[in-house]
């Protein structure tokens, strides 16, 4: 099994996100994770999809989605070329004795302390998805109480991937 | 002006003659629209049968069929026919009523969400919010439903959208669709890669699909063949691409083909796929077309080239401009001796039946029927033992072979021949169907004498589901589970009580002069043939 990210960008229609996850279920393709948001043009969407399955299913993923009549593009990015960032919140169980240790281990990964509660602390970490693993490590002899991450959001770098909308 | 005025004049600009459909509350002030048009509504009997003869009038005429029925009940009843079309690549245009737009999502009487219903059965849909989109949106649904590969797109219009007022109307003259774009010239570099490999062939074959009838090919591949001296088998749905008796077909390819059209494929070292997908009825095991050969895939459709077999040269584009470029070419390829042997396995690999004399043989009847029929009649063959019996036996003269092939929906032959006798009133048209799928579709004997469009049936009647029978018959040892269609009415009180025509075959004994009658007769006519219930195809 491996894995791609694909960028799409997709008319901004109603009922586009379903046609698109619609489109993943009922073929029995796997999705990981699925991010949506409105480009700086909002007639369009940028949407973010991990997707994993041998290499003839993530070519038909990439065919079956670009058939679609509201996908503008769709395009993979390669981890070398691309940027790749995830959103996570964390609540933690803490007790006066190990919020410090928190605190420590949350600088070191430049995380944000967003939420303190008595019983509690939320960190926010903004990152790819090996620093968020990594993070999500140190924290194994803590509580986790909630976790929620936003599923990976990625551009391609440089100037010559840009795909140009037209008017 | 209101919506619905505003939708009969987009059908009317896209030049639609037929609407086939059944009204309800939410449909009716399109329905009262309609009255002020010369487009004429066809009452079919039941929502799916509207979608089949759509979709009969759109192989026909190469253009979107259209049909319109009202909310809940009526559009979920459409979903088999426009899957059903889905699956066929076959352009509709299908317009549903819904309730009231402030009404939608509360459950009320008769809703259904039907555009998240079709949802994985159609090529695009819309719900309309506003009147002042209906223009724009009938543009690109008829563009969207006719170009690329073809498809059904659904337009559910509330009821409200079809009263709101209008203060004009201005059908636009282009689609400005800033996402879909379908590939229609195939890639220059392919298309010399494709000459230089015929070239080195030395037993070529292009396997012809579906997608060289919808893309209108039928005259460039007849030229591409007979300058190439290139066989041709087909799939099912690509039956018709050549005549039957064209001395460079050999038939039809699959699990239901012709040992010489399989066996054809198995040798060939070069195969062309055009305008097919590669589905399992048609190609079982996907090595056969590519180990050790050259596979070429040509669709208008990129997704289905790899989908199922790795193409060694894959071409996306349209196939008639795709076969325009080849012919611009001299191919040196020299195939006799593979012709030769191709020709010796069509004499050779005839299957043989044994037919039970106390009964009618399929195969003849067909076989002798198809002769007789005019050179350019519509055959259209329903689902089941049947349908196999007409692929395997229906000559295909200069007209056109029609029959559900990607869905296998019963009950598809006597609606789409009616559709397609209405699309071209001058063309004979015959629908072929099994006493199971006939009890499918038997309630549009009304709509054909209501509408005065005169099919003919032939009615294969076995007491059977004779292809689940026979199934039963290989897999379970002859234990038979409901295939009995014991209680089946009898036919001729059937075709009395429509006032249709009727006569029954018992026999292969004076079958002929039945067949002659039958096809002499210019009124609708139903004919039951007697077919040995235990016979296998």
């Amino acid at each position: 099994m491996n894995k791609k990210v694909f960028q799409l960008l997709v008319d901004n229609t109603s009922g586009v996100l379903s046609r698109i996850s619609g489109l993943f279920s009922r073929r029995g393709y796997n999705i990981e994770s699925i991010t949506a948001g409105v480009t700086a043009d909002p007639r369009y969407t940028r949407i973010t999809i991990v997707a994993s399955g041998d290499d003839e299913i993530l070519d038909q993923i990439e065919k079956q989605v670009a058939k679609l009549v509201d996908v503008r593009n769709i395009k993979v990015l390669s981890p070398e070329e691309s940027v790749y960032r995830e959103l996570c919140l964390i609540k933690i169980e803490v007790t006066p004795d190990n919020r410090e240790g928190v605190i420590a281990v949350s600088n070191v990964f430049r995380a944000n302390i967003v939420d303190v509660s008595t019983k509690s602390m939320m960190i926010e970490l903004t990152g790819n998805q090996s620093k968020i693993e990594a993070f999500l490590g140190l924290l194994e002899g803590y509580t986790i109480l909630e976790l929620a991450r936003t599923g990976i959001t990625g551009l391609s770098r440089g100037f010559q991937d840009v795909v140009w909308l037209d008017n | 002006m209101n919506g619905a005025d505003a939708i009969i004049k987009c059908l009317e600009e896209e030049g639609v003659q037929f609407v086939f459909g059944y009204p309800g509350v939410a449909i009716c002030p399109f329905y009262n629209s309609i009255l002020n048009s010369d487009i004429n509504s066809v009452l079919i009997r039941t929502e799916q049968n509207a979608a089949h003869a759509a979709s009969g009038l759109a192989r026909v005429t190469g253009r979107p069929g259209v049909c319109a029925v009202t909310s809940g009940p009526g559009a979920t009843n459409l979903i088999t026919g426009v899957a059903t079309a889905f699956a066929d690549s076959i352009p509709l245009i299908c317009i549903t009523g819904q309730v009231n737009s402030e009404l939608i999502g509360s459950d009320v009487f008769q809703e259904a969400d039907i555009t998240g219903a079709v949802e994985s059965f159609v090529k695009y849909s819309y719900l309309i919010k506003d009147a002042k989109e209906i223009p724009r949106i009938f543009k690109e649904a008829f563009y969207i439903a006719n170009s690329g590969r073809k498809g059904p797109v659904l337009i559910d219009v509330p009821f409200d959208i079809q009263q709101q007022e209008l203060k004009s109307f201005r059908y636009p003259e282009e689609v400005k669709l800033r996402t879909y774009k379908p590939t229609v010239n195939g890639n220059a570099l392919q298309i010399k890669k494709v000459i230089k490999e015929l070239e080195k062939a030395k037993k070529p074959l292009i396997c012809a699909g579906g997608g060289v009838l919808l893309g209108e090919a039928k005259e460039e591949l007849k030229v591409l063949v007979e300058e190439y001296q290139i066989p041709v088998v087909s799939t099912m749905m690509g039956i018709g691409v050549l005549p039957t008796r064209h001395p460079y077909y050999y038939g039809m390819v699959g699990n239901n083909g012709c040992p010489c059209a399989n066996r054809a494929m198995r040798e060939a070292d070069l195969i062309m796929m055009v305008g097919a997908r590669v589905a399992d009825r048609a190609v079982n095991q996907p090595e056969i077309i590519t180990k050790d050969k050259v596979l070429i895939h040509i669709d208008v459709d990129p997704a289905e080239i790899g989908k199922n077999a790795g193409a060694t040269i894959p071409i996306v584009g349209d196939v008639k401009h795709i076969f325009a470029d080849f012919l611009e070419y001299e191919i040196d390829g020299i195939y006799d001796s593979w012709i030769n042997t191709l020709n010796q396995y069509r004499t050779e690999l005839r299957p043989v039946r044994n037919p039970n004399p106390e009964y009618v043989d399929p195969a003849e009847f067909i076989r002798y029927l198809s002769e007789r029929m005019k050179d350019d009649a519509i055959y259209v063959a329903d689902v089941g033992q049947n349908q196999i019996w007409s692929c395997a036996h229906h000559i295909v003269k200069g007209g056109r072979f029609l029959t559900s092939g990607g869905m296998g929906t019963m009950g598809y032959s006597i609606p789409a021949a009616m559709g397609a006798k209405i699309a071209d009133s001058k063309k004979q048209v015959i629908a072929v169907c099994g006493d199971g799928s006939f009890q499918m579709s038997m309630m549009e004997l009304a709509t054909m004498q209501q509408h005065h469009v005169p099919v003919k049936i032939i009615v294969l009647r076995n007491n059977y589901l004779g292809m689940v029978r026979q199934y039963q018959h290989f897999t379970y040892k002859d234990n038979y589970s409901v295939v009995a269609l014991d209680g089946s009415p009898d036919l001729e009180k059937i075709a009395a009580a429509y006032g249709i025509k009727f006569e029954r075959v018992l026999n292969m004994n004076k079958y002929e002069q039945a067949i002659d009658r039958f096809l002499a007769n210019d009124e609708s006519y139903l004919m039951e043939c007697m077919v040995d219930p235990m016979d296998l195809v």
